[in-house]
């Protein structure tokens, strides 16, 4: 399977799954809502680098569109979860999700 | 699926033998002295320059003219005291110097130096039986690696500031960061004018097509993207009249207070290369970079030179224009205040340049679909006036509202 | 080559992922993540998505990670956290379990199901000497005409993005001063 030469395809997808398995542990373990955040962007980064290789590997350009708008919803959705992150720090001095468990601000 | 990894050139198709390395090689290395030579003329130019415009006289004691001035610089300041700040986060205090000379250095890898550019050459040399271009490279997405470089560029600054552990230098990282991701999209979207009328993203595609003045991509792109590119590129590389990141006046130094010795050389040295590697850039998309400068079909032609030598010497007169025109700028103009700064950033250039890209798409499709180009730019242009008012509108009835209900951001 | 090229870049993308995840201090966690991002970009290089590559490095190490670091930077929270104390018991233990077991499931699926994929599509053009841009027209050309809807509701959601962030962000003087 893993022959010396040559990385193939699986090599890729393989990485992208520890990368994942790394961004959920760390969504999981730290508390500091922007490194979740950051962890949550190496998931992405895990499943477009695997598009990326999946696209090479069945020869289809789609893989890569997807990646695209997936780099295009990122930014957005770290745009808003930066709002809210600075607008929860108005009202706080710390920045753990622990102290954010009440819905009233 | 390993065809093309690293750059477009046909010195690297088939074997890679020790001829083609030795002149990747040798290229690198001259990029490399090039690059370290014109920052160090560039700083003694820019003082000597600035001297004459203040009616002093300038570095004048090293060397002829005073033009060794930057090496003595350069020796004294390796030899002092090396001070790493107490509560400074020493392994970034450290990195921070290297993240933003790197960048300076690779972005100069994409400028065409020289070569041949005219009868259709594409500007190719043939050195030692090797057909190669006189740039180290030439990677497939071309003028994109620059934007690229040109925006990981801030990390250096970012960092240096932030690490510093000090309140002065903290700001400079702040309002580096917001201006020079302002700048970008700008920067961006005029580049996208270029772009879109030379249809290829590889330097030394654009260059190729610029073969006269009517040709230059200032002119075909319709000057205000070259206008907007400028002002752009003057704010990413955070010199006056933007040079709020290290406004003596205001921040002490700015993001590098706290460096000294060899670190800030490398800081200096990082901004003048930063320079001189942008007024190249501007030279290439917007002015035939080595292409000799041409008259419809008549071309000044330098005698005894060789066609792919006299592109370098093309190329080194457009660029030092555009030097001169960046120690204009110091000399003249007051820095802005921070506010004036995000307006013209967010309300002028970046609506300016969309407005202008759109205008050319237009005009691009009405070429293809064959449609009456008059019609079509009057149409786009009533479009864009239209879209300003409102735009113009916005603005009028957010200020309303600020003052009636005082809210700040 | 390709084999150098997949170590360099893997090891990058692997260094950055754990530092992101066990540095204290909300920067270095940043730059870690520049460092895969970095690694990823030489990724997609090697896989000929030569745009992607650019548009990784324009937008996420140049506009997302330098926009953590503005918020880091302007909130103040840039102090190292404390991550010796475990707030829930063997919180961590199992987040690791579970993590692993994620990684350990895809990669039993990859490693199993991986003789069905062959080559059935169009085929993603390579960068040759005669067309460097080939990659960039094919995107192009898929984008603007098979998903041209798809990209412009992505306009329209960037758009919504950005005027909810405004809003979020906006603070009038009236809850301020209690008017």
């Amino acid at each position: 399977m893993f022959s010396l030469a040559e990385p193939t395809s699986t090599w890729y997808l393989v990485l992208s799954a520890v990368l994942f398995g790394i961004g959920t542990i760390g969504v999981m373990v730290r508390r500091n809502p922007l490194i979740m955040f950051m962890c949550i962007e190496l998931m992405l980064n895990a499943v477009n680098l695997s598009f990326v290789a999946l696209s090479s590997q069945i020869a289809n350009i789609d893989g890569q569109v997807v990646v695209f708008f997936v780099l295009v919803v990122a930014a957005a959705e770290v745009v808003v979860g930066l709002g809210i992150i600075v607008s929860i720090m108005r009202r706080r001095t710390t920045l753990t999700v622990d102290d954010m468990s009440g819905l009233k601000g | 699926m390993s065809a093309v990894i690293f750059a477009i050139d046909p010195l690297l198709e088939g074997d890679v033998l020790w001829t083609p390395l030795l002149i990747v090689l040798v290229k690198v290395l001259l990029v490399f002295v090039v690059g370290l030579v014109a920052t160090m003329l560039m700083v003694w130019f820019e003082r000597k320059v600035i001297a004459g415009m203040q009616n002093r006289v300038g570095p004048n004691k090293a060397g002829p003219w005073g033009i060794l001035q930057t090496l003595a610089d350069g020796i004294k300041l390796f030899f002092k005291e090396d001070l790493i700040p107490e509560r400074s986060d020493r392994f970034m205090f450290r990195l921070a110097p290297y993240l933003a000379l790197v960048p300076a250095f690779l972005a100069f890898a994409i400028i065409p130096l020289g070569g041949d550019f005219r009868d259709g050459k594409g500007g190719l040399v043939t050195l030692f039986g090797h057909q190669t271009r006189l740039q180290l490279a030439d990677p497939p997405v071309g003028v994109l690696f620059a934007l690229a470089i040109s925006s990981i560029a801030v990390y250096g600054i970012m960092l240096a500031g932030w690490s510093s552990g000090s309140k002065y230098p903290l700001l400079g990282a702040v309002r580096a960061s917001a201006q020079m991701v302002s700048y970008e999209a700008a920067l961006g979207l005029s580049l996208g004018a270029v772009l879109l009328v030379s249809g290829t993203l590889s330097t030394a595609g654009i260059v190729n097509l610029q073969s006269s003045i009517g040709n230059w991509n200032i002119v075909a792109t319709g000057f205000v993207p070259f206008v907007i590119f400028l002002i752009a590129a003057t704010a990413e590389l955070n010199r006056p009249p933007f040079d709020l990141v290290e406004a003596e006046q205001e921040l002490v130094g700015g993001f590098n207070t706290e460096y000294s010795s060899i670190r800030f050389a490398l800081f200096f040295l990082a901004e003048f290369m930063n320079t001189v590697t942008m007024s190249a850039l501007i030279v290439t998309l917007f002015f035939g970079g080595p292409q000799p400068i041409a008259i419809g079909n008549t071309t000044l032609d330098i005698p005894f030179i060789p066609n792919a030598i006299e592109g370098t010497v093309w190329l080194l007169l457009k660029v030092l224009v555009f030097l001169y025109v960046y120690v204009w700028f110091r000399a003249t103009l007051p820095r802005f205040r921070y506010d004036q700064l995000m307006d013209l950033g967010w309300k002028i250039l970046i609506p300016g340049s969309l407005g202008w890209f759109m205008l050319l798409a237009a005009q691009r499709v009405g070429r293809d679909a064959g449609w009456d180009q008059m019609v079509v730019t009057l149409v786009t242009a009533l479009v864009l006036i239209a879209g300003y008012g409102l735009l113009l509108a916005a603005q009028h009835v957010s200020r309303v509202n600020r003052e009636k209900d005082g809210a700040s951001f | 080559m390709e084999l150098f090229v997949f170590v360099v870049a893997a090891a990058m993308v692997l260094i950055g992922a754990l530092g992101v995840v066990t540095r204290s201090n909300p920067v270095h966690a940043a730059m870690s993540l520049v460092l895969t991002l970095f690694g990823i970009a030489v990724m997609f290089v090697s896989h000929n998505a030569h745009f992607l590559a650019a548009v990784q490095v324009i937008v996420y190490a140049g506009a997302i990670v330098v926009l953590f670091l503005f918020v880091i930077m302007l909130l103040g929270v840039d102090k190292a956290e404390d991550l010796s104390v475990e707030p829930i018991t063997n919180q961590r233990p199992l987040a690791v379990i579970i993590g692993v077991g994620i990684s350990a499931i895809v990669i039993a699926a990859i490693v199993t199901s991986r003789s069905g994929l062959g080559p059935s599509g169009k085929g993603v053009n390579e960068t040759t000497l005669e067309s460097p841009d080939a990659n960039i027209r094919q995107l192009a050309r898929v984008i603007f005409s098979d998903n041209v809807f798809a990209f412009e509701l992505t306009s329209v959601l960037l758009l919504v993005a950005v005027i909810g962030t405004v809003v979020m962000a906006r603070k009038t003087k009236s809850v301020g001063t209690g008017k």
